[in-house]
Parts: structure tokens; sequence; C-alpha cells
């Protein structure tokens, strides 16, 4: 009997325990997450305009930036990045031949890889092979933490230092950089501003580029900012920093550096938007433009036939301008550096990479859809465009052959004239595709369309220049070896 | 009275008294109101919260207008099963983030809409001859309650295991 209540009691004392135990757990647990809410950040440091080291920051904002060092992870997606373990990434133009042949006569076709994280940006111009032709100093525009050396450089005025720079050499300028302690890739003080934090452009060559894009009549549904500020008086030019808006600013960031633009010693860097954001306003501003010695402006010649080709750099922000996220309102920084729930505070992810590999984040805050099928959305649209990249591909190749066989046969550069304009538009085209890094996937039927204009404006070329050929013999008609008439790659699909 | 049972009473008021505690400084009570503040206290909501503010129906609908049964019984019911999960989802954070709704709650939210709506949408019904075959009104009015987006990935802290998986497992 004594024993049966001493158990019972026993019981008790144990079961009020465990549950005492779980309900201070439990009280513990609302606690913590009632703590979350407080204090997002505090500054232990301060940090100014010339604190390029992002480490320094890390000590006030240290989840941006330890996400931040996670851009020196290799990351690779189907059709973008490098994801080995080797030191470098693989030569896109030892996979894709033709890039080669289609740069033959510029430095790409030494050295052309694939890409690697914001970390590398720096280092990897410093030893891109490149470097054995002499390049301007103004790639640092891009490649570094250069705002500090902008103003030493101009007396204070960053505007008029970026404008020296193109006539220094890259080895001058890099050795200064490292030399005045900001050899450092993109960092903190570039996108923001060191007092409040906030999101802002710093880089002339965009300053310089959406001054000139608003001043266009190019339709900008985008970038509502500007729509506004057109319908002002003008008075004072446009300038995102005080007149974009949060979201704008979310793209207005990466579009200081990820666009195309004209990067070498004949003049200041320029981003060619003065007649719109599109491939053929963006390629009639480079046609009316003239370098300092009065020809019309080209990249460089292309050594097999002599024509004067635009080189497009990686336009995303242009293809972005174009696709339904863009006019949906999605900014860059949306997809690429997701908001994360950290207790109550929300943190950007400061990891830029693709969206691919955080799906969850990057779509399906808006896209309630399982991950696999997403994936495989993305992957049809970046499939489609890759086969159609490789046959527009084809068709440059065999307007090169054709070039090839009319000079072969004794026809004149102003006989190939023609053919020559062509090769130059359809190369345009194909390269703003090509360098883009998104496989068609930041607007896909914009991609496309380039793209058939490309495989075209080849085609078109080849004629002309069999034609050429054929002027050259006016009596007998040379059945070209190489049969120029051949379909390039068949049809995979 | 033994002093084991006086010893054992004292655990039980111990027990009773932090449970109150904990009930309290849990805002228990506020769970049972339908205050749009309440469904706050889980930062979860935050996103939800804000955009509704700015959203189409805040001025003729709060959270559990769209979101509860509107009849005692099953209301109740609902507060019980989402409480539950919620709770769980949020004290041992392992619920799917960014947070999706349960299939049983999308069928609530329709009938919520057709509540009001019903008038309007009666003909659009008809067709239908099955649950699946059932419209549903959010898949394009995605943004009358709250926001078109619905609330924040989670964030997954950075450390060396992470460090190193990543790039060898990512090409999809």
């Amino acid at each position: 009997m004594r024993t049966k209540t001493l158990v019972a009691y026993g019981a008790v004392i144990a079961g009020v325990a465990l549950a005492s135990a779980l309900v201070t757990a439990l009280l513990m647990n609302i606690a913590e997450r009632k703590n979350e809410a407080k204090n997002p950040y505090v500054r232990l440091v301060d940090v100014g305009e010339d604190d390029t080291d992002p480490a320094q920051w890390g000590v006030n904002w240290p989840k941006q930036y330890e996400s931040y060092l996670l851009t020196a992870q290799a990351t690779r997606t189907r059709f973008g990045g490098h994801g080995g373990s080797e030191a470098l990434p693989e030569e896109k133009i030892e996979r894709d031949p033709w890039l080669k042949r289609m740069f033959n006569g510029y430095a790409f076709s030494i050295d052309y890889r694939d890409r690697r994280g914001h970390a590398y940006m720096l280092e990897d111009q410093e030893k891109t092979q490149r470097q054995t032709k002499p390049q301007s100093g103004s790639c640092l525009h891009c490649h570094a933490s250069v705002m500090p050396l902008y103003r030493a450089l101009g007396n204070g005025d960053a505007m008029a230092g970026f404008e020296k720079t193109y006539k220094m050499s890259y080895k001058e300028l890099n050795a200064m950089l490292h030399e005045s302690g900001h050899g450092h890739p993109v960092s903190c003080v570039d996108c923001h501003d060191p007092e409040t934090m906030k999101l802002r452009v710093t880089r002339p060559g965009f300053i310089n580029g959406i001054k000139a894009l608003a001043e266009s009549d190019a339709p900008v549904p985008q970038m509502p900012s500007i729509e506004r500020w057109r319908e002002t008086d003008r008075e004072e030019p446009y300038d995102p920093n005080s007149m974009a808006s949060r979201t704008e600013m979310r793209s207005f960031a990466c579009a200081q550096c990820h666009v195309e633009y004209y990067c070498s010693s004949a003049m200041p860097l320029e981003f060619p938007w003065s007649k719109g954001l599109r491939v053929e306003e963006t390629e009639a501003h480079w046609d009316e433009t003239t370098l300092p010695n009065g020809e019309q402006f080209y990249d460089y010649k292309h050594a097999e036939s002599g024509a004067r080709i635009l080189k497009a750099q990686h336009p995303e922000f242009e293809m972005w301008s174009q696709g339904i996220h863009s006019r949906a309102g999605v900014a860059c920084a949306d997809c690429h550096m997701p908001y994360q729930r950290d207790g109550a505070t929300k943190v950007s992810d400061h990891w830029v990479r693709s969206p691919l590999l955080n799906v969850n984040r990057a779509c399906q805050t808006c896209h309630h859809v399982d991950e696999e099928e997403l994936l495989s959305r993305v992957d049809a649209i970046q499939d489609r465009n890759f086969h159609l990249l490789q046959r527009a591909g084809a068709a440059l190749m065999d307007q090169l052959d054709a070039i090839q066989a009319a000079k072969e046969a004794g026809a004149t550069e102003a006989q190939l004239q023609e053919s020559l304009e062509l090769q130059r538009k359809a190369q345009w085209r194909l390269d703003f595709v090509a360098a883009e890094n998104s496989m068609g996937f930041h607007a896909p039927q914009e991609a496309a369309r380039i793209l058939g204009e490309a495989a075209d404006y080849a085609r078109q070329g080849q004629v002309a220049a069999m034609k050429a050929n054929e002027a050259v013999n006016e009596d007998e008609l040379v059945e070209n070896e190489t049969n120029p008439v051949r379909g390039g790659l068949t049809g995979s699909r | 009275m033994t002093r084991l049972g006086l010893l054992v009473a004292v655990l039980c008021g111990v027990f009773l008294g932090l449970g109150a505690f904990t009930f309290h400084y849990g805002e228990g009570l506020s769970y049972l109101s339908k205050d749009p503040k309440a469904c706050m206290n889980c930062h979860i909501m935050q996103s939800q919260f804000d955009s509704w503010q700015k959203a189409s129906h805040h001025t003729v609908a709060t959270c559990v207008d769209c979101h509860l049964p509107h009849a005692f019984i099953p209301k109740w019911m609902a507060k019980a099963d989402n409480g539950f999960w919620h709770s769980k989802g949020f004290t041992l954070q392992d619920f799917h983030e960014p947070i999706f709704i349960r299939e049983r709650n999308q069928k609530v939210l329709y009938e919520n809409c057709l509540s009001c709506h019903f008038d309007m949408v009666h003909d659009l019904l008809l067709s239908a001859k099955s649950d699946e075959d059932a419209l549903n009104c959010v898949h394009c009015h995605r943004s009358v309650g709250h926001g078109e987006t619905v609330g924040l990935g989670k964030f997954e802290p950075v450390n060396s295991e992470k460090m190193n998986q990543v790039g060898e497992n990512d090409a999809y």
C-alpha cells in the first residue's frame, strides 16, 4: 500500500517536472523569438567613403559580409559558371570554336573563359591572357573599388579623375590602385552610402549613360522615375541617386557594370544609351559615333574578313529591360540577391549568384510552384536559346567561309563591302546574346528575335559574298569547294 | 496532509504558475481575438500584414474574414488546427519558407471569396463539375488581400560544411 502511494506520488512528481521543463523551454523559445525583433545591427566601427575594404564593413554587417565572401565559391548551372575544382574555368572559345573565329583579330580570341564569382573580378582581370595586349585603364571602372582613386586623380572630382583614366595603361592604373590600398573587387562602398546604408550608384560611366537614356525618347516603362523626369522642365539632369525609387536602385546598382560599353584607349568609357537600350538602338548609337581619327566607330577589324566589328559586352541590364520580369517591376536583386528572413529581420543575400541555385528564395516568393517545375521551365527557355545561338553561330561561320572564298577568287574590298556591313550587323546581334549571361532567360522572346536577325544577316552576308565571288568570275561560275550553301547545323529538333 | 502530498501540491502549483505566466507572456489570449495584430505576434506574417494594409480589401476584411470559416464551430476548429501548425512551425523553425498556404486553407479562402462575391460570379461556377474544376479566385486575383509575394525565404547561416558543398552538387 505504502509502496503504491509512493510510486503514484513519484509518477506525479516526474510528470509535473517534465511538463514544467517543457513549459520552460517554450517560455524561453518565445523570449528568443521576441528578442529577434530588436536591433537589426550595431555600428561597432565607423566606415566612410574611402573605406574600400569590405572586412571593415563586415564588422558592422556580418551577415551581409559573410554571404558576400561566398562569391568566392565555384558555382555552376547547365549554361553558366564554373563548378570544377580546377583553378580556372574552362575556355569558352575552345568549347565553341566559332566564338574564337568570331573574335579573330581581338584579344577575346586569345583567352575567354566561363565566369567566376564577384570575389575574382579583379584577380581574373589582372591575370587574363588578354593582358598580353595593351589594355586601357578604363577597365578598372568595373573591376575594382576604384572611386577613391578617381577622386585622387581628379583632385576631389571623381568625374574628372575618371576622364583621365582611359589614356592611362591598365598596368599603370592598376599599380596606383594597389599602392593606394584600394586593390579590392567591388565592395560595400560602391553601392551603399556609408552613413545611411542607402543604395546608390557611384560609377561615372553609368551616371553619364543613364542621363543620356533619360534624355532620349525611348520608352522605359520599367524605369518610372525616368518617365516622370521627362515630364518636368528638365532644368536639372536626371540623377538616379536622388530621383530613382528603391526598386529601380535595386537594378541600377548592378547596371553600373552589367551592361554593354566601350572600354579602350581611344575615348572615355561610354555606355551607348543615347537612343535607347534595345539592340538596334545601341547599334545606331555606335554607328553614329566617330573615333577621334574620324572613322566610323568600331572595336576591332576582323582578322579574316577585315569587317569593322562591334564587340558586345555582357548586356544583362539591356536584355533584362526587354523582358517580362522587368516589366513586372522585378529588380536584379529580387532574384540574384533575394531577401531572407533571419529571425525578424530581412537580410539581402549578398552571395550574388544564379537564382537557379536558390529557387525557393529567388522564385517561390512569387511563383507558388514546386522547385522541379520552375527549374524545368527555365531549362526549356535556355535550351531553346542555346540551340538558336549555335545555329546563328554556324550561319556566321558560313558567311566567313564565303568571304574567304570570294577573297581567294580576287574580290576587292569594295566588292565585299555589302557583305562586311552585314557581318558587322550579324556579329553584333550574335555577340549581344552570346555575351549576355542568362542564355536568353532575362528576355526569352527578345533574345530569340535578336538571334533570328543574327542568322538572317549572316545568311544575307553569305549571299552577298557569293555574289561578289561571281562578279569576279563573270565568265565562269566557280563551284566553291566548301559548298557555301550547306546548311550549317542541321536542326536538332 | 502528508509531506509528500504537500510537495506534490507545491510542484503542481509551480507548474500552474509557470504555465499561466508563459501563456500570458506568449500573448495567448490575443489568439482568441480577431485582431490582425495577433497574427503578427510571429514576425513570419510581417510582409503579409504590411502589404494587406496597402491592398484593396484592407477596409472590408481582416485576416480572419478571408482565412477562417465564418460559421462558429468550423471557425474554432480551423483556428485550433492552424494555431497548432503555426506554433509548431515557428517554435521548431521547420516549415517551408517562403510560407505556402495548405490546400485545406485554400478551400476556406475560396469559400470566403464566394461569401461576399457569389452574386457576381455564380455564373462562372455553374460549369464546374467537381471540386477540381472549381475556379480558384486568387489564382488571378492574387494581390487583393495582400501583395503578390508571400514572404521571405529563410536565412541559412554560412558554415564551412555548406561552403564546401557548394559547387559540387549545384549543377542542376
